[in-house]
């Protein structure tokens, strides 16, 4: 079965849902703020002869409609990395702070970490994790071809993350970017569709219910946690939300997404998710012509520590 | 996801070379033979390059392996045992050290010596990892910083081997890029 059919009964304009995940999408570069300005990359385009659109809801992102992304200088530079748009959505919503102590969970290849450590000013530190040795290598090419040196690689199952090798025992905010079914990307891999399995919505489900009890774990009171997914299945992102409400001491925030976004979903065949899951977002491809995706952001439950405890409501107020 | 195989590639991680230790201060702080302290490395820098050492004044330099320096600038134990701290920076425990590329990207616009700026031509073969003859260089012999112009500004774009009237590219061959010539 195409798995885009059983969300179908999500969705408002199911046409153009289905016409939108059939689109293929441009390549998106985002530009690295430690290296250089959206300004400079637009310069060194232009002076390139290097075609782009930019992307109305974030300065930094370019469209490359010619592809390539890694043949022009801004690349080679450091200047650029090769990122779809809906991915830059969780460091958006994570807000990290120069100076903070931050953990990417499930890091590889590294786009989500790079994007963290920048908007951190490369100052504090970003533990960059992730289960899988082949995949860390690209991780730490990417990270270095950033110029990223706040960052410590670990490769470790993150479901029962030791902060042992680290200077500190918790973090002020963590990222769980979850392994998923994948679907929100099937407009740049159509295969993801072929390959999705039921099974494999369960498998990974109990997989992203560990990792992301055991960030919340791993954060202070007050912190802030940020799970995302790139799948549209309500196993593996509304239902993964209400078993850690359930279980850690911890609550979902509202918060802003600079795109058109839909609230989580608190029915899904037969079951029901606490009522805070609509503080989630979901990411249609129709809505804003990219990929699908997911995303909420969490509150760690406890005293703050200090006057940053307010972490998880600044930008709150709600779509 | 327990991911329990290695590919059986036999990569062992148990080793002290996969360990990061700080270098010391200064060489009489030094108790590892053959360390670098972190006051020759930024010597150096400021040597070679005439990168002012107040540059690193708030990083933290780390040994894994023979000779492999990194920079780093977060909070780490002592030793660490990670898989990564932080960016390579140099290799020591050689006649020559040699800066990394990366580290010649991210510091080397701080550099005021031993930087050889590149014409467009030039810039395009060296970051395709091609040797070519730069008899007019008249300065050291040695490891320099490549640069070209980019929208009006000087840009590092790695590091070269200048021998015998020849500029070597270093560029690792996982990040050279065929690129087109910007005039």
């Amino acid at each position: 079965m195409n798995p885009l059919d059983r969300y179908e009964s999500l969705v408002d304009d199911v046409d153009a849902f289905r016409a939108a995940c059939d689109r293929p999408l441009p390549s998106v570069v985002r530009t690295n703020g430690i290296a250089a300005t959206p300004a400079r990359v637009r310069e060194a385009f232009d002076e390139g002869g290097v075609a782009y659109d930019p992307v109305d809801w974030h300065d930094g992102l370019f469209r490359l409609p010619e592809g390539n992304p890694g043949g022009n200088w801004p690349y080679v530079h450091g200047w650029t990395h090769g990122q779809e748009e809906v991915s830059v959505l969780p460091t958006l919503a994570l807000a990290p702070r120069p100076g903070e102590r931050v953990w990417d969970a499930c890091a590889a290849p590294g786009s989500k970490t790079t994007q963290i450590a920048d908007a951190m000013d490369d100052e504090g530190t970003v533990v960059a994790n992730d289960n899988n040795l082949g995949r860390l290598s690209a991780l730490r090419h990417n990270a270095e071809r950033l110029g990223i040196t706040n960052a410590i690689v670990t490769n470790q199952d993150a479901r029962n993350f030791s902060t042992k090798p680290l200077a500190f025992d918790e973090f002020d905010r963590a990222l769980v970017d979850a392994p998923c079914s994948c679907e929100g990307t099937c407009r740049k891999n159509p295969d993801v569709l072929d390959q999705w399995t039921l099974d494999h919505v369960h498998a990974v489900a109990g997989i992203q219910k560990g990792v992301l009890a055991r960030a919340v774990q791993a954060t202070r009171p007050g912190g802030v946690v940020v799970y995302s997914t790139c799948t549209f299945a309500p196993e593996e992102n509304e239902a993964v939300l209400d078993h850690v409400l359930a279980n850690e001491d911890c609550e979902l925030v509202e918060f802003d997404l600079p795109l058109d976004t839909d609230p989580g979903v608190t029915e899904w065949e037969g079951e029901t998710y606490d009522e805070s899951v609509t503080r989630a977002k979901r990411i249609y491809p129709h809505r804003n012509d990219t990929g699908g995706f997911f995303c909420a952001k969490l509150r760690v439950g406890g005293a703050a520590s200090d006057e940053t405890g307010d972490a998880a409501t600044d930008g709150g107020g709600g779509a | 996801m327990s991911d329990g195989t290695d590919g059986g590639t036999g990569e062992a991680h148990t080793n002290d070379g996969q360990r990061f230790d700080r270098l010391p201060e200064t060489p009489a702080d030094r108790g590892v033979e053959g360390r670098a302290s972190r006051e020759e490395v930024l010597d150096w820098w400021e040597e070679r390059f005439g990168i002012d050492s107040e540059v690193f004044a708030e990083y933290s330099f780390w040994e894994k392996g023979a000779g492999k320096i990194w920079i780093f600038n977060g909070e780490a134990t002592d030793p660490s045992e990670v898989e990564a701290i932080g960016m390579t920076f140099l290799r020591t425990r050689q006649e020559h050290w040699k800066p990394t590329g990366r580290a010649a990207s991210r510091f080397g616009r701080h550099a005021t010596e031993n930087v050889i700026e590149l014409d467009p031509a030039q810039a395009a073969r060296f970051a395709a990892g091609e040797d070519q003859d730069l008899p007019e260089w008249d300065g050291d012999w040695g490891y320099l910083i490549a640069t070209h112009e980019v929208a009006g500004e000087p840009v590092p774009i790695g590091v070269g081997l200048y021998l015998y009237d020849e500029l070597r590219s270093v560029v690792p061959k996982g990040s050279r890029a065929d690129l087109p010539v910007v005039e």
